[in-house]
Parts: structure tokens; sequence; C-alpha cells
């Protein structure tokens, strides 16, 4: 069992992981709750889709639907949240507007059936005596890879640096010279990369429908807080921790199994009795 | 001037009146957006237009045709869609019956409204016992307007499910040697699932000689209505060792059930209950992953229950380009509602009531009559439905056939029904488990 409960919460992990990085990064850096987050994910899943099923080739299909997703992003910000951006409650609540916004859209072209997108690779391959789908290790592998370009783009370039700068402190990321606006759009396109990636790589996973925001959401969420506002490897080793818990719920509790999010948001409420900061967020007090 | 133009008010109104005295309003309640509540709407305006084509219906010497309104219930999400839009089509669409419904739990809710305004609602799509059980029997006055046409009841959809369970067993038992087959529930949760997974969790390992299935339950997963993915559930069944997983779904999660059992190739067969495998569309929606799944079914290919179950699936294929579903049951919904109407030869609620409730009628399904619960009559000469498997690309029916219901009493009685073939094991499922 511990097997099963490894390998199937790594593949979750990978694919949280990747939404809970964008969206860290895009609150990190620009202190902007996108609550339309994982609704880019549903549109890139439906983009992927159309794509797929119109004929084109799988790698252009890939790179006009994350072209796509980044474009409309950015243009979501710049239209919608910047002239908000200071006002923290209506930021969340434009930003949920947007989401419901693209879930209609999504009705109206696409409807309500659940559809299909065809797997990269078929069959599937015993890993440690456990039945692992081969598009599962093909998404793994997304988001493996996904994950370490974001890090050495943080790490390793200049870009990189005024995004940490700027995830730091805003004034004096200013102050030295940093151009935080257009950090803040990039970081927002960065976000919205991540998020097209994650919803491209379990298109062939999961069914693709317009309700299929609504979990990502609440978990990506659960994610970002349990790890600590703004930390962007808290926000990963949530998204880690988040994974498992349901994963775990699933083979331990099966009977109980459509309660996997609530037992891992239970998980999450109970580290917060513990540190309620986060696991790697700063206290409030240091925030001030 | 101004009494000329009082007189004309007055023509303009009885005329409307007389207008719309010569409809019968229908409300088509279903969540449209989905295949479910598509399938209402399809069923339903064949049979409009079959019976408007006919001549309409002549009550007290007046012909009245059929007019449709669509009630998007949106019934798929949890929320007060379902019971604004009942409530809407009742008061501003004035809807004179209704048909149709869906979940449960916005059903319990939309009846409600239907009682209030002494409407008679005809079920069709909704399976739980509580929706009649504990209402007409308890309180006849206030739910006497509600009568179901499809499916059976909860618990005898589960005792269709349990006997093709058994017959599937019965082929692990012979073609593979497995004395007490493994069996893992794995059911939507929602509110008409848990009776069914009551019931047949008291009976899997129950012994034969006592009526029970002689299996061994392995394990019962209940994942969330509107899951997206099943690997982890079905990774942990395979793990749990079962053989056979009895499946109870009626939402787009049994899409998800599809796709990731047949592509992870999960070495268990599927019998038991999924709405969407009915669709014509299953395979494409589950990316051609749910070859061999099973489900207690209303319509299949070439399968005839009565001589008018195959002339309405041309005519439904033909012009909707799919198998109808069991929501398409609005079909004979509305022709049930319309005998009772010229048997009782009146509009009024109470006669139209009494009418139904004195219903012998050979559907599409079988032969519905009602029984003190306004509930189907479910047995062999009534309605049972079918199960259906999807062998070689089409819906296929392999129950009921060489079906004994009683073997004791009635030995003799053996029911087939015409254009049935038998279950087929999945082969990854025979390859894994043959010799073991």
């Amino acid at each position: 069992m511990v097997a099963n409960i490894l390998v199937n919460g790594l593949v979750y992990s990978g694919v949280y992981a990747m939404l809970a990085l964008g969206f860290g990064l895009v609150f990190g850096v620009g202190r902007v709750l996108n609550l339309a987050h994982t609704a880019f994910y549903m549109v890139a899943a439906y983009g992927i889709f159309h794509f797929a099923s119109t004929g084109f080739a799988m790698p252009l299909a890939v790179l006009l639907t994350s072209l796509g997703i980044v474009a409309v992003g950015v243009a979501v910000y710049k239209l919608v949240i910047e002239p908000v951006r200071e006002m923290e409650a209506t930021v969340l609540i434009a930003t949920l507007a947007v989401a419901v916004l693209l879930q209609e859209v999504v009705l109206v072209f696409f409807g309500n059936e659940p559809r299909h997108v065809p797997p990269a690779l078929t069959g599937f391959t015993q890993v440690v005596g456990v039945r692992v789908g081969n598009q599962e290790m093909v998404t793994l592998i997304v988001a493996v890879l996904s994950l370490i370009g974001a890090w050495f783009l943080l790490s390793r370039t200049k870009l990189g640096l005024a995004i940490r700068a700027a995830a730091q402190d805003r004034e004096v990321a200013n102050l030295m010279g940093i151009n935080v606006n257009l950090v803040t759009a990039v970081v927002m396109g960065l976000g919205l990369l991540l998020a097209a990636l994650a919803g491209i790589a379990v298109a062939p996973l999961f069914t693709v429908e317009p309700g299929m925001w609504m979990n990502p959401l609440v978990i990506v969420l659960a994610a970002v807080v349990l790890g600590g506002l703004g930390s962007l490897k808290g926000s990963l080793i949530g998204a880690v921790i988040l994974a498992f818990a349901e994963v775990s719920v699933v083979f331990l509790v099966p009977g109980g199994s459509y309660l996997r999010t609530a037992i891992a948001l239970l998980i999450m409420v109970c580290v917060f009795f513990i540190r309620p900061e986060g696991l790697y967020g700063s206290s409030i007090a240091e925030e001030r | 001037m101004k009494s000329l133009i009082s007189c004309l008010a007055l023509a303009v109104f009885a005329f409307g009146s007389a207008v719309s005295g010569q409809v019968i309003r229908i409300g088509v309640v279903g969540p449209m957006t989905f295949i479910q509540g598509k399938h209402h709407w399809q069923g339903a305006t064949l049979a409009a237009e079959e019976i408007n084509a006919a001549g309409g219906v002549t009550v007290g010497g007046r012909t009245y045709t059929i007019e449709l309104v669509r009630v998007d219930s949106n019934e798929m999400q949890p929320g007060p869609d379902a019971v604004s839009a009942v409530e809407r089509a009742i008061t501003a669409s004035k809807v004179d019956f209704l048909v149709g419904g869906f979940r449960t739990e916005a059903m319990l809710a939309m009846t409600e409204v239907a009682c209030d305004y002494k409407k008679i609602f005809l079920i069709a799509g909704a399976a739980d016992n509580k929706l009649l059980q504990g209402r007409v029997d308890k309180n006849y006055n206030r739910y006497k307007y509600l009568f179901r046409v499809t499916p059976a009841r909860s618990t005898y959809l589960a005792q269709a499910a349990f006997i093709q369970l058994r017959e599937v067993m019965d082929l692990f038992r012979h073609e593979l040697g497995i004395a007490e087959p493994k069996i893992a529930i794995l059911a939507e949760q929602a509110e008409w699932a848990t009776p069914i997974v009551t019931f047949l969790s008291l009976q899997i390992n129950a012994p034969l000689a006592v009526g029970g299935l002689g299996g061994r339950l392995v394990g019962t997963w209940r994942p969330s209505a509107l899951a997206t993915s099943l690997t982890a559930e079905l990774t942990a069944i395979e793990r749990a060792g079962a053989q056979i997983v009895f499946t109870v779904f009626s939402g787009p999660v049994g899409v998800v059930f599809g796709r990731d059992w047949g592509r992870l190739q999960i070495p268990v067969a599927a019998v038991g209950i999924n709405v969407e495998a009915q669709a014509q569309g299953w395979l494409d929606a589950t990316g051609g992953f749910g070859a061999y799944a099973a489900t207690v079914g209303i319509y299949a290919s070439g399968v005839e229950v009565t001589p008018t179950t195959v002339p309405f699936i041309e005519q439904f294929t033909s012009r909707f380009g799919e198998l109808p579903l069991f929501t398409a049951g609005t079909y004979d919904a509305l022709y049930i509602l319309m005998d009772a109407i010229l048997r009782a030869d009146s509009l009024q609620t109470d006669a139209v009531i009494k009418a139904l409730e004195a219903t012998d009628y050979v559907s599409t399904i079988g032969r519905i009559v009602f029984d003190e619960l306004h509930d189907l009559m479910w047995g062999p000469d009534y309605v049972t439905g079918i199960g259906v498997q999807w062998q070689d690309g089409t819906p296929v029916a392999f129950w009921p056939r060489e079906w004994r219901p009683d073997p004791q009493k009635l030995p003799d009685l053996v029911i087939s029904a015409p254009g049935t073939v038998p279950y087929v094991i999945p082969p990854w499922v025979r390859d894994h488990w043959k010799g073991k």
C-alpha cells in the first residue's frame, strides 16, 4: 500500500505543484491572489482538446495553447487586475468573476459534456508493483521539467533575481531600479504558463469539463496557505503534502474517498494550530 | 371610442384564451447542458411531434396539441437553480404537467414545488426510493401528483444489477475457476447510490445457499460524483485483489471510470450501473478505453423488450444520431400521460391522477403499471431493464438472457429478450486471472 500511495501521490504532487508554484509566484511578487489561476488551467485543457481534435500536431497544439493562455492572462492582468491591484478584496472578486466568465465562455463553445484528450503514450508500466499509466509518467516528467525550468529562471537569471527581489520587498526593488510593474506582468505570464502546462499535462488524464478548475483552486489555495503565503518553497511543499493526503485517504479510508479534499484541508487546519503562519511563511509581526 | 377599445381588448383576450386553451403545455425538466437533459428533451420532442402529427389529443370534444417547455434545472450542480426553474415553468410558462428530472437531491425539492402548485410530475430519470416512498404512502393528498415512469426505483435497480452481478460471478466460476470471486464496489457519493451499496454489501458475502452471491467484498470506494480522476481508487481496487468491480454511477464520473479503467487495464471486470455507458458517445468520451464496460440499462442495439422498443430506438437514433439514454423515457411519459388524459376524458388534475393510477400501458421499456406508491411495478411481467455491455464498438444486451426469476417455484419460467448475447470478460482481465 505504501508503494501505491507513493506512486499515485507523486503524480498528483506534480500537477498540484505546477499550479501552486504559478499561483505562489503571482502572489509572492505581485501580491495578487488570482482566483482565476486554475480557470486558465481549465481553458488550457480545452485548448489542447480543441487543437488536438482539429488535427494540429501535438507540439504545435502545446505551443499555441501555452501562448494563447499567456496572452489572454497578461491581457486580463493589465485590463482587470492592475487597475485595482492595491485593493485586495476587489482583486479577489474581480479574478473570481474572470474565472466564472471563462467557465461560461467554455460552456458556450464546448458544452458540458466531458471531453477526452488522447494520451501521448498509451499503456502502463509496473513501478515497484504499482500500475502506473505511461501518460501519468509523461505528466510527471512535464511537471518536473517545468519546475526545474522555473527554478532555473528564478535562481540563475537576472530576471529571476528581479522577481525574487520584488517578491521580498516591492518598494526596495523599485528603488533599486527594477520595474516592478513589468516584473509583475512577466510573473503573471510565467505563472499562467505553468497553469497552462499543468492543464495540458492533465488533459489526457482527467476529464476535461468546464467545472474542472474548482477543486484544484481549493487545493492550490490550501497549498499556498499551508506552505506560507509568499513562500515559493512553501507552496511546493504544501502541494506535495496535500496531494499525498488526498491519495492516502483513498487508500486508507476507501468508503470516504469523496472526502479526500476535505480531509486534506483538515490537515491544513491542523498545521495552523502549530504554525499559524504556515510552514515557511513569515509571521504577521515579521511582515510588519 | 372607449367601448370600442374595450370590445377589441376583450376580443383579443378571448381569442388568446381560446388559443392557449387548445394547447397542453408540458414542462420537460432536466440538466439541459448535459447529455441526460438533452435526452429528456429529445425523447419528449419525439413523442410530442408524433402525438401532434396524429391530430393531437381530443378531450371533452376539444382537440389539443402538445407544446413543450424546456426547463433547465442545471441539477448536476448543487444550488437553487432546479427549484427556481420548476417554479418559473409553473408560474411564468404556465405548464400544465411536468416530466423528467434527474438528480434525487434536486428532485426532492422540485417535486415539492410541483406539489405546492398541484401539478402532476411524471418522474423520468431519478431512481431514489424516497422520491415516492414515505411521501405518496404517508401523505397521499400532498404527493398524489408524483408518478415514476423510468427508471425503476433504486432497490429494483439494485435487484437487476444484483442478478447481473451474479451472472458475471458465475462466469468467473465456470470460465476461470474462481469459486469465490472478490468484488469491489465503486459508487459515486450521491443519495440514490447509498441504498444500492447497502443492499449489495449485505448480499455479496452471503452464501449462495441462502440466496446470496457467495463472493467476497474487498472494499467500497465512494468517490465524488464530480471526480475527474479515479486512478487512485482503481489502483487501490487492484491492490485489494478484486476481480469484479460493481459500479454505481449516474453522472460524468462514469466516463472517468471507463477511461481510467481501460487505459490502465485494471484487471477487474465491470458490471453495475453506469448511466454514461448507456450513451452512444461512450467510446468517444472515454477515448476508446470504455470497451467491455457494462451497465444496467434501458436501451441497446437490436434488443426487443416490447414491440415498440426497436421502432423507438431506430427513430430516436436516426433523428438525433445516438442511442437514447434512459432519460429519453420522457417519450413514454408523454404517451402515458396522454393515455391517462384520454381515459379520463378530462384535464382536471384529480381525474388525470385517477386515470394514471389505473395505467396499464406497454411502453418501450416494458409494461407500465403503477403500484400504490405511484412507482413502477418491477419484474418479469412488468419492467426489468436490461444489462448492456460494450462489445466490438456497440452497446449490446447481455441480460435478460436465459434468466430464471424463480427456479424453485417456477422452474420452467425462463426469460430471454430477443437480441441478447453473452457477457464477455474483458481480455486483459481474463489473461490476468486465468490459472490463478
